[in-house]
């Protein structure tokens, strides 16, 4: 075990963990990944001392993992969560907003944009001096506001295509695309500002895939809340629902077998797998080299296939439960699952080493929709996108929690930022998260699978995070004085680096935008919740 | 050139008999629901207290099960002391008809073509125009997955196009989010008559886990004719791919039908 890391079942009492930083920057209460903590203990700082610690964390090379509001005794409060990858440690700190309105921190915190807007739609409070002030969602705010409302009357009338930051200029044109796209995928609206076929600039506007479900998960009964969080996104069940139930075991200070732990661990890779060697294959098609997309199309199935090996659903449905696993694997079962896996990874080397092998591929992939590193971090990128870039981010590494406290998987990073580093960086995952399986299978820890996972205790607060396939999964879960959830927040890893794909698109050929969407892979749903 | 030659007999041939043989699903494939009314107990209520979509009826001791809403997840199976309700490996689960999605007993697979004159229009060659509203990409990526060189889609004539002029139906997936219901009516409306409508997951047929949200038009027959409902969460491919070729009547009788032929000759 690491040293510093915390232990995998933790006796120590959380209280005695949240103390308050001291430095130069504001006191935020400090917690590690899935560690609960009373609510009470949480800093309520005057406005302006929050915001300056949020302005002031991209220095400190900390970053925002979650920026959201909650209705606290008929008053907007403001939590943030801030990540230190370095450190392994969150900083939260939280503030009242006093009327309607509160002052905007996009211009000194890139990473605060989305946020806010996401705030000034759901409580309709208005960020002041936002720079780009639209709805995220289109969504009905949580709370009648009428300062908001005069100042976002956009939100309260649906969907629609609204206005975008134009070019203007001889030659320039606009091009609109979605939300229905030419292939089988979500819906989403693409704006692109061109001079001929350069794009000088690209608005991503989302909402289309609202359901609802951080709203839901307050108001509906308790049963509902597991398939609410597997269908977050369908293609991360597994992420999602481990950061959930992972909240829902530390709010209930209840414990997981070892056991339990390993198997969401090789369930969680799996998942990984799957999408990873899908994404490779939808690459190589969106370059025109089909052996590869047509060989991928096919592997891609088979990882989905040990899933269902596991428990019957190929996305991992009903896998994963509070207090462990809803499914037990035998000796046999594991030897069988791992022939399996040994030969579908024999044929997923065959066919991604074709795509590095063909100079046209390489052609394609390399210098295309390259993001800076500095770019990727003043924006908050989490995962395969900001490994990319050269950022060493990755919640397995940094924040381990469950079976990552015991076994670490080598983080996976390349420098150039562009389409080529994006899939090789997957290449280098689908690695090791094989050698991560296949060792695992070969000498589960004993026990039980499922234990009682308890109520959660009231007036908690914990933050949830999981690296998911596309990156860091963040779920921050408050409960109220009888234990029910007070807020649940949902940050998917697409709410932080589709505005990546929006600025590694300046400057591109606008043909090249299928292939840079594909290479960030990011969801739709997850981001419109 | 060689390496790709080299790599193409590595990858073998892949694509799955079906439907001359029957597909090859996982030990623990969650399929049709079995219900046993007779294990059950008057006062009974647990399973339809476990469900977490309201899937379950009881009704004295007759117990129904919606497959329209069901999300295969076994809490009802597990609340239920008496094993009156399991999941049976039965993968065809489509129907032409909402009320067909009801099971009360044991399972007969209910697919039923379209009628001859649409058949005689789309039988050999069916285009679809695929619309996600608000699904959560596992129903689109088993729906994709037809396309790859396992299920072949394109060997049955039936393609997913670009766009919905070139489309003879559209096949939707999600619990139809007010944010989407606008461009879902507008791609129905392009796609030229006769036409027709697929429903595919828990939540295009009834809103799923989204049932009653304020967000969503709890599915896709709440604002369209619906012809082909196919169950699951998701579906598995070959769920669905047995639902569009029953559609079709492309499945066992024609098969057999030509056979007579051939021998009547």
């Amino acid at each position: 075990m690491t040293s510093g890391k915390p232990p995998l079942v933790s006796d120590a009492d959380p209280k005695s963990e949240s103390a308050r930083v001291v430095g130069t920057d504001v006191a935020f209460a400090q917690l590690r990944n899935a560690q609960s903590m009373a609510t009470d203990s949480i800093p309520s700082l005057a406005f302006s001392e929050f915001r300056l610690a949020i302005v002031n964390a991209p220095r400190q090379h900390r970053r925002i993992a979650a920026l959201f509001g909650a209705s606290v005794a008929n008053q907007v409060k403001l939590y943030c969560v801030l990540a230190g990858d370095s450190e392994g440690l969150l900083y939260v700190g939280s503030a009242v907003v006093d009327g309607g309105s509160f002052a905007s921190m996009t211009d000194d915190c890139l990473q605060a944009n989305l946020f806010e807007r996401e705030i000034a739609e759901e409580w309709g409070i208005v960020p002041e001096g936002h720079p780009w002030l639209k709805p995220v969602r289109f969504v009905r705010a949580r709370r009648a506001n009428a300062e908001g409302q005069r100042k976002l009357p956009e939100s309260q009338s649906g969907i629609r295509a609204m206005e975008f930051y134009r070019v203007e200029g001889e030659e320039v044109h606009e091009v609109a695309v979605g939300p229905v796209h030419a292939g089988v995928i979500e819906p989403g609206h693409f704006r692109f500002q061109c001079h001929g076929e350069q794009v000088l600039h690209l608005e991503i506007s989302l909402g289309y895939q609202h359901r609802g479900v951080e709203r839901a998960l307050l108001t509906s009964p308790a049963r509902r809340a597991l398939p609410y969080m597997e269908t977050v996104a369908g293609d991360t069940t597994i992420g999602h629902a481990s950061a959930y139930c992972q909240a829902i075991e530390a709010l209930a200070a209840s414990r997981v077998s070892g056991r339990a732990y390993a198997l969401r661990a090789i369930a969680l890779e799996l998942e990984r797998l799957a999408n990873h060697v899908g994404g490779l294959g939808a690459l190589a098609n969106d370059v025109g080299y089909l052996p590869t997309a047509s060989f991928c199309g096919r592997l891609r199935g088979d990882f989905l296939n040990l899933t269902a090996a596991l428990c019957g659903s190929r996305f991992g449905r009903g896998f994963v439960r509070p207090g462990g696993v809803g499914f037990d694997v035998s000796t046999d079962e594991c030897k069988n699952l791992m022939d399996r896996l040994d030969a579908a990874q024999r044929d997923v080397k065959n066919a991604v080493n074709l795509l590095w092998e063909t100079p046209s591929v390489q052609a394609r992939f390399e210098g295309t929709g390259a993001l800076s590193q500095q770019s990727a971090e003043e924006l908050g990128l989490v995962g395969v996108a900001a490994r990319a870039c050269g950022l060493e981010r990755d919640v397995r590494h940094d924040f381990p929690s469950g079976f990552f406290r015991l076994t670490q998987i080598p983080m996976s990073v390349a420098q150039t930022g562009d389409v080529f580093a994006r899939a090789y960086v997957r290449w280098l995952e689908i690695q090791r998260s094989y050698a991560f399986i296949r060792e695992q299978l070969q000498r589960l820890p004993s026990g039980a699978i499922l234990s009682t996972c308890s109520r959660p205790q009231p007036n908690r607060f914990c933050v949830s995070l999981i690296e998911g396939w596309r990156g860091e999964i963040c779920h921050v879960a408050m409960t109220d004085s009888e234990g029910r959830f007070a807020s649940y927040k949902i940050v998917d890893p697409s709410f932080h680096n589709w505005t990546g794909l929006a600025i590694a698109l300046r400057n591109q050929q606008i043909s090249d935008f299928p292939l840079c969407n594909k290479s960030f892979d990011l969801s739709y749903c997850g981001h419109d919740l | 050139m060689i390496k790709e030659v080299l790599a193409r007999i590595q990858q073998g041939h892949r694509t799955s008999r079906y439907p001359l043989e029957a597909p090859n699903l996982p030990d623990r494939f969650r399929g049709a629901p079995a219900l046993d009314p007779s294990r059950c107990s008057d006062t009974c209520n647990q399973c339809v207290e476990a469900c977490p979509t309201d899937a379950l009826r009881v009704e004295g001791t007759r117990i129904a099960l919606d497959m329209g809403r069901c999300l295969f997840c076994t809490e009802c199976m597990t609340a239920c002391e008496a094993g009156a309700v399991t999941l049976t490996k039965e993968y065809r689960l489509a129907a032409r008809h909402r009320e067909d999605l009801v099971v009360t007993q044991g399972y007969e697979p209910r697919r039923k073509a379209l009628d001859e004159k649409t058949r005689r229009l789309f039988g050999r060659s069916l285009k679809l125009r695929q619309v996600s509203a608000g699904g959560c990409n596992a129903c689109e990526a088993d729906v994709n997955v037809l396309g790859t060189l396992v299920f072949d889609l394109g060997r049955f004539g039936i393609q997913m196009v670009a766009s919905p002029r070139h489309a003879d139906g559209i096949l939707v997936t999600g619990p139809v989010t007010e944010n989407m219901s606008l461009a879902l009516r507008k791609t129905y409306d392009a796609v030229p008559s006769p036409k027709i409508v697929i429903a595919v997951g828990a939540c295009a047929i009834s809103g799923g886990p989204y049932i009653d949200h304020g967000e969503v038009k709890n599915g896709v027959d709440s604002m369209l004719p619906v012809d082909l409902y196919v169950p699951g969460c998701p579906p598995h491919p070959f769920t669905i791919l047995d639902g569009l070729l029953g559609l079709l009547d492309r499945l066992g009788e024609s098969a057999s039908s030509r056979q007579a032929r051939v021998d009547a000759v």
